[in-house]
Formats: structure tokens, sequence, C-alpha cells
């Protein structure tokens, strides 16, 4: 219901901004791919279906109205499920592992497991810098290296840290980082051996 | 011919001196060894740039250029069921002119009251004079390790006839405009498991996936980089490869659905690139990291 009544708000504050032109490239744009798409292996057509936060993001260029942006990363913060037994340090060595991995969720994987059978990655070191030891990193996300170092290991950080990566829209509605709690495309246990990554005093990114 | 095939050659010995220089094997002669060694205490930038005069020399001679002359062997030759060769095909600068056609599309066609880029408009042509069936070309459209579609090679070739060339992608007809609008959209669109756009990737100066640097195809300089790039032989598997399925595989890591081979959707999104891309002389096809 949070979701539908800032949807309304939204598309009604976006509407003026944009032109009835662009609307009509939109939505010509929308049914083409719709049209032209075909589902291949796991990728489904509604894949191209966009969510409320596409949608919105997609409708202001990725510049939201501040008002509407809180609202909106309210509900992704209340779509996060923290571990029940409220720990959120895994095993850094794993957590290693899943950030080189970047593989999972394309046309040839399965659900949940890339196409070799291994659990999906989770892409970290395709946009950040994190670990000292992989000189090969993305640019598109900011440098993780030394995060608990500089950030502090405390159990508000790990928590933090734990629901960024499950649902980086909670706290940047527009953001490039995918949700990989939120997609299914990580684990529990593999977010958490994530942010063991980046906040266990003995990984190697805070050495 | 003749003198084609010999630059082939030399091109591609160099290219297995690369190869053996990226893979870092002992077998490598000394001074590409040495090369290596030294490349690898470079900053990406570096290499980058190392990688950009190799590519420059490498496009003295070409392996592309073997597909320009399978290509035109292949748009000369008499072929399917209709057993008519390509010579006729208008490729928007009249039946059978080649030179330049390129560089200037895509662009709108009266015969189907379509916005065509290349690939698209010589599949059309492929159907309509020889008389394949577009569903038997779309079926496996991609060079792989046992075979090279022929829409590929004769793509490199009418690419290759437009070497030298200012990109000038028509935006006079309507529809022109209306494709270059629609495809903007679909750049910027996000959706899928991920919420990527192509624009998540290619919309900003200076991102890199890896130590790949990813060019900003909204801007100018940037959109040259993928117009130039395709048709290319591809030195990761050692394959040619056209805009159709660099297109194809940007949606399949943006963790989207398959586009359609050859569909509107990719035919509107080459036009807002390629508009992007207006202005710059094309080197012809090249070849890729």
């Amino acid at each position: 219901m949070k979701i539908i009544q800032a949807t309304i708000f939204g598309a009604a504050a976006l509407a003026i901004a944009y032109t009835a032109q662009a609307q009509d490239y939109r939505a010509q744009a929308i049914s083409m791919m719709k049209r032209d798409f075909h589902a291949k292996g796991i990728a489904g057509m509604d894949r191209l279906d966009e969510d409320t936060v596409q949608k919105i993001c997609n409708l202001s260029h990725n510049n939201p109205p501040k008002g509407l942006a809180e609202r909106l990363q309210q509900d992704q913060l209340e779509d996060i499920k923290y571990p029940a037994d409220g720990k959120f340090l895994g095993d850094w060595k794993s957590g290693e592992k899943i950030a080189q991995r970047g593989r999972g969720m394309t046309w040839k994987d399965k659900d949940g497991k890339t196409s070799r059978g291994e659990p999906n990655g989770g892409s970290c070191y395709n946009c950040h810098q994190i670990g000292p030891d992989t000189t090969s990193f993305g640019s598109i996300g900011n440098s993780l290296l030394h995060f608990g170092k500089i950030r502090g290991y405390g159990a508000d950080m790990q928590k933090y840290v734990y629901g960024k990566i499950y649902n980086a829209k909670a706290f940047n509605l527009c953001s490039a980082m995918p949700r990989f709690g939120h997609s299914d495309t990580l684990s529990e246990e593999q977010i958490k051996d994530l942010v063991a990554l980046l906040l266990d005093p003995n990984s190697p990114v805070n050495k | 011919m003749s003198s084609i095939k010999l630059r082939v050659v030399v091109a591609l010995s160099g290219l297995a001196f690369a190869c053996a220089a990226q893979a870092g094997q002992t077998a490598t002669p000394v001074k590409v060894a040495a090369q290596t060694k030294k490349a690898a205490s470079k900053s990406r930038s570096a290499i980058a740039a190392e990688f950009e005069k190799f590519r420059d020399i490498m496009e003295e001679a070409s392996p592309a250029e073997l597909f320009e002359a399978k290509g035109e062997e292949l748009w000369k030759a008499k072929r399917g069921p209709k057993n008519a060769s390509l010579e006729k095909c208008d490729l928007g600068l009249g039946p059978g002119v080649l030179k330049g056609a390129y560089v200037k599309m895509p662009r709108y066609f009266a015969d189907t009251d379509q916005v065509m880029d290349a690939e698209r408009r010589i599949v059309y042509c492929m159907v309509t004079l020889q008389g394949f069936k577009e569903a038997d070309l779309a079926k496996k459209p991609f060079s792989s390790a046992s075979k090279t579609p022929d829409p590929v090679s004769l793509v490199t070739y009418v690419a290759g006839q437009s070497r030298g060339m200012k990109i000038a992608v028509p935006q006079k007809h309507p529809k022109e405009r209306d494709a270059y609008n629609t495809g903007e959209e679909i750049f910027n669109y996000r959706a899928g498991p991920w919420d990527f756009s192509c624009a998540t990737c290619h919309g900003a100066d200076n991102l890199r996936i890896r130590t790949q640097d990813l060019p900003n195809l909204s801007s100018k300089e940037g959109a040259i980089a993928a117009f130039q790039g395709w048709p290319g032989y591809r030195m990761t598997g050692g394959l040619m490869h056209t805009l159709q399925w660099r297109l194809n595989d940007c949606f399949r890591q943006q963790r989207f659905p398959e586009p359609g081979y050859v569909s509107e959707t990719l035919s509107d999104l080459l036009t807002y690139m390629g508009v992007n891309a207006n202005g710059h002389v094309y080197k012809g096809p090249g070849i890729k990291r």
C-alpha cells in the first residue's frame, strides 16, 4: 500500500518535469523491447518489467525528488531480511571468492547457481577496489580498501554493510549497485561472508 | 587480393606474439616477455595506452581483412534459393553502391518503411534478393570457433568500404529522429534483477569494469570508440564479431532476456550510438582486446 501511494505521488511529481513527447518515446521503447526480446534460460520476459524503484529512477533520470526518494528508500529498508541469529560476520576467505566471482543470473546460469554449478558471484571487484592483492578492479563503485579500518568494526557498521549489500537502494534509491539479497542473487550466508571481507579485522582488506 | 592475404599472415603472426605475451607463457620471445614484465609494473591506463599502440600497428594489417575478403566473395557470388548475388542490394546510396554506405547507417529505407542498421539491411537483402529465410539466419547469427556466419563477413566487407570516411548517420527523416529518441530511452532503461541499463556502465566518463575501460556512449568521444570497435576481430577467442553481437552480449551481462537478432530495438540503439559518433572518421574494421 505504501509503495502504491508513493508511486502515485511520484508519477504526479514527475509528470510535470517530463514532457509528453519524451513519455511517448519511453512508452515506445518499452513496448518495442517487449516485442523484440525473448526469454532465454532463467532470464524471463518479466525481467523487462520495472519495479517501483526502477520506474522512478528511469522517469527521473536517476535523480528522484528528495521526499519521494526517502519514502521509497524506507520501503526498501523494510524489505531487508536481517539474519535471524543476529550475527553479521561470516568467513572473509569465502567472501573474497564471492567478491571475485562475476558469474550468475545470465542466460546459461541456474537459479542461485552459475552454469558451472558454483554459487552466484557478487561481481564486487568488477566495480570496487577491495583487497590489496587484486589490482584488476573496476571504478564504478568507490574503493573499499581498509573499509573496517577507516569506518570501524562495530555492530551498527556490520548491520549497515549487510543491509547495503542486501539492498543498496535502501540507502541510495538510484544507486548503480544491484540489490543482491532482494534479487535472490546472494544467500544470507554469502552476504555474511562479504560483510566479513570488509569488516573482519583479520581480513586482508583491513591490513 | 594476394596482398591482403600476405598482410593477414603478417598480422596473425603478430597476434600470436601478442596472445602469448598476454598469457605470460615462458616460451615467449625475450623481447615480448620483457615488454610484458614492463607493462605489468605500469598503471592500468599505461597498459591500455600500450594496447592502443599495438592496435595501431596491428590495424595496418588486420586479420579483419581476411573476413573482408570472404565477405566480398559472398557479396558477389550467386547464392541462395534464388541463385542471385547481393550486387543489387541497396544500402541507402542506391543498388550496389557500397562506398561510404556503412558510415551512413542506420538509416531510413522507404521500401521497408523502417530504420535499419547495416546488418539488418544486409540480412534483408539476403532474404529478398537471395531467398534465404530470416529465421534461419537468426538461428546462430554469431561467430563461434567452428563457424563465422555469412552476415558477419558481409558486414565486415561493407564496413571496409567506408574505411577512412566520416561517420554521418542521417537524422533527416522523422523515423530516423524517432529511432534516435527511442534508442536513447532504451539506452537508459533500467530493469532486470540487477537494475542495470546500458547507461549504468556506458553512461559516464572514465568508468571501468575490472581493467576494461568503458566508453561513455552518450558522449561523442565514447560513441566513436564503440562505432570504431565493431566489426572487430576479437583477440579473446579469436573471433570476428559485429555490433549485433556486441549489443547481444551487453544485454546478457545486463541480466536482461535476449534481444532479437537484427530487431528494431537494436537498430534504434545503434542509431543513438551512431549519431552520437557523427563527424568522426571511421578507420574500418579492426581488432579488439
